[in-house]
């Protein structure tokens, strides 16, 4: 079953569509985040499905083991990880600027606000 | 130490920043990041003649061979680039100290430095690396602090800019990643010279293509490429003048390099057919965005946000270069990169000097302005008619080039379109220039303007102004220097001579 074979892609692309979906519709902006969030996760599943090699185990130095998992993609998601959550620490901090000079965080509202 | 020089280009700013922090007082945060940007430049400048002398210089991070470790590799063509952007960053921290006075409180001055200075670092380190994913990981950096200082606007309207920005660039950097990523699956490297041996083989796979895809959607919401120009304006309009000068100049001037090297130098289409199409979307794309923008720019009620789409429209320039596919199309497009930045460095830097003085860039106000400020007024003429192409400045050089490149190709269409996209160039140029010579202002305005011009434009704003503004002249009369590195920017991807 072609399905159950990538199963891990099927993951990374709903979970992206998900996310990126949420991030056109939603109005609130936290909620904007989230699927922010959602979308970059996707990707790091992404990645670290790339580094499995199948039969592998982790890669660590083990009596036995001669097939390893490429550890490179998962090194460098660390990195994404991190420019993530301070992605994510850098918007709510917006929002709390933004709830405090609209006093709202609807996107909606906002810009209506901003027409008058 | 002389062969350390393309880490230390990066790595100087991305240590002041931090140091910055530590100094605390808002003069001597800024003291000490026009030193480190001047040291930059200075680096920029050796690495340039250094190219020049011994050709691509490939610097092994840490001593780790490519392609297993990270390499900075500077050639022709981000030498150059690099010394654009050290260049204008450090033109525009000079102005820096005078320009945001009234922009951002005393208190919050050291960390404007400080995020300025990451964002410079991060701009720097797209442009030196070798590394796709090094590429994400600067791109990063710069991004972040980039909607840092925009947010630091005094109008509440900054953080919503901000936000969008923060939202649309978010998405292109993790699309970014995402080609990046399937470019590692497919290859099992991340070094751009290594994946441009590698990926010609698998050219036909659909991965290949789709990391294509993500690549240039990716850099296309970075360098605010017509429609995913959306959040440009609102970021342009609202951060600080000198941010404004320095975003303008630098952020997308990096974004297009990017787009050229991964263009020309990483990825092969499987078949011409393909590049054909691809060729045609960004030469669609790009005449698009110049009359589009254009067109939204005569409207606009703001200088600023008038500029702003300006940029978008003179990104379709660039963009049009790339899509040529020739040699000549993209020493064009390296050209126009370079020409846009001392214009559009230079013109920002004049708001900035005549909001220092007015306190607004509404076009209302700026009604018989032209005779109480006319010596900066004079420099945003100049600017304007270099962004216009007129003769004699270097916007007609680039423009030139640009010209002759689509009429090589006998794409006689293009040419028009360069032709329609100046004279609307002509007709917001204008209408700024009408309204600040001829209109005398009216005694509601007059009275404002006698209140809020009090003092004469610091000189420290004043010099790099005229620098950038009087470049344009320059390299519009004797432009050897930019023709001949953006020539052999050019031959790096397309051989010849």
């Amino acid at each position: 079953m072609i399905i159950f074979d990538l199963l891990n892609y099927w993951v990374v692309i709903i979970l992206m569509m998900i996310g990126f979906f949420i991030v056109i519709s939603r109005g609130n902006l936290v909620k904007k985040i989230i699927g922010l969030n959602i979308f970059q996760v996707s990707v790091f599943i992404f990645y670290i499905s790339v580094g499995n090699v199948r039969g592998g185990t982790a890669p660590i130095f083990l009596e036995g083991a001669t097939l390893y998992s490429n550890p490179l993609p998962h090194v460098l998601i660390l990195t994404a990880i991190v420019v993530g959550i301070a992605t994510t620490a850098l918007a709510l901090s917006l929002v709390i600027r933004i709830k405090a000079s609209y006093g709202t965080i609807e996107e909606t509202e906002i810009l209506e606000q901003d027409k008058q | 130490m002389i062969s350390h020089l393309p880490i230390l280009q990066v790595i100087i700013p991305l240590l002041g920043a931090p140091a910055c922090l530590l100094l605390g007082k808002a003069r001597l945060s800024w003291i000490f990041a026009t030193v480190v940007a001047l040291i930059t430049f200075i680096i920029s400048v050796l690495l340039l003649i250094q190219v020049n002398e011994q050709g691509t210089i490939s610097y092994m991070l840490g001593g780790w061979e490519a392609p297993w470790g990270i390499e900075y590799r500077i050639d022709y063509l981000n030498a150059f680039v690099l010394a654009i952007i050290s260049a204008v960053g450090t033109l525009t921290l000079i102005a820096a100290n005078d320009g945001i006075k009234k922009e951002i409180d005393e208190a919050r001055q050291p960390l404007f430095y400080v995020s300025f200075l990451l964002c410079f670092a991060g701009l720097l380190g797209i442009t030196a690396t070798g590394d796709a994913f090094n590429v994400f990981v600067f791109l990063e950096i710069s991004s972040l602090s980039m909607y840092t200082i925009i947010a630091l606007g005094k109008d509440r309207r900054a953080l919503w800019a901000s936000y969008q920005y923060l939202i649309v660039g978010t998405i292109g950097a993790t699309f970014i990643l995402v080609g990046i990523g399937l470019m590692y699956s497919m290859t099992g490297t991340l070094n751009m010279v290594d994946l441009a041996e590698r990926l010609p083989p698998v050219a036909e796979s659909k991965s290949v293509l789709a990391s294509y895809a993500f690549i240039f959607v990716g850099v296309s919401l970075k360098l605010a490429l017509f429609p995913l120009h959306f959040w440009l304006p609102n970021a342009y309009t609202f951060s600080p003048g000198i941010v404004t000068a320095f975003l303008a100049a630098t952020a997308t001037k990096v974004a297009v390099y990017l787009l050229i090297r991964f263009d020309f130098g990483v990825f092969e289409m499987s078949s011409p057919e393909v590049k054909q199409t691809i060729n045609r979307l960004f030469i669609t794309l790009g005449i698009a965005a110049t009359l589009i923008a254009s067109w939204t720019a005569i409207k606009q009620s703001d200088i600023k946000r008038m500029l702003a789409y300006s940029s978008v429209a003179q990104i379709g320039y660039m963009i049009i270069g790339i899509g040529l596919d020739s040699s000549s199309g993209v020493q064009a497009s390296v050209l126009h990169l370079f020409n846009h930045a001392l214009m559009k460095g230079g013109l920002f830097l004049v708001l900035v000097a005549i909001a220092l003085q007015l306190g607004s860039t509404q076009l209302k106000d700026l009604q018989g302005i032209a005779k109480r400020m006319p010596w900066t007024f004079f420099g945003f003429v100049l600017g304007g008619l270099s962004l216009i192409g007129v003769p004699l400045t270097a916007g007609f050089i680039s423009k030139w080039y640009l010209v002759s490149a689509a009429a090589e190709q006998e794409q006689w269409y293009i040419i028009a379109f360069v032709l329609i996209g100046s004279l609307l160039a002509v007709a917001y140029i204008w209408r700024v220039v009408e309204v600040a010579w001829f209109k005398s202002a009216d005694s509601e305005i007059a009275n404002q303007q006698q209140q809020t011009m009090p003092e004469k434009i610091p000189l420290l704003l004043l010099i790099p102004l005229w620098i950038l503004i009087l470049s344009n002249i320059y390299f519009g009369i004797d432009a050897r220097f930019p023709i001949y590195f953006s020539q052999q920017a050019a031959n790096l991807f397309f051989g010849g001579l």
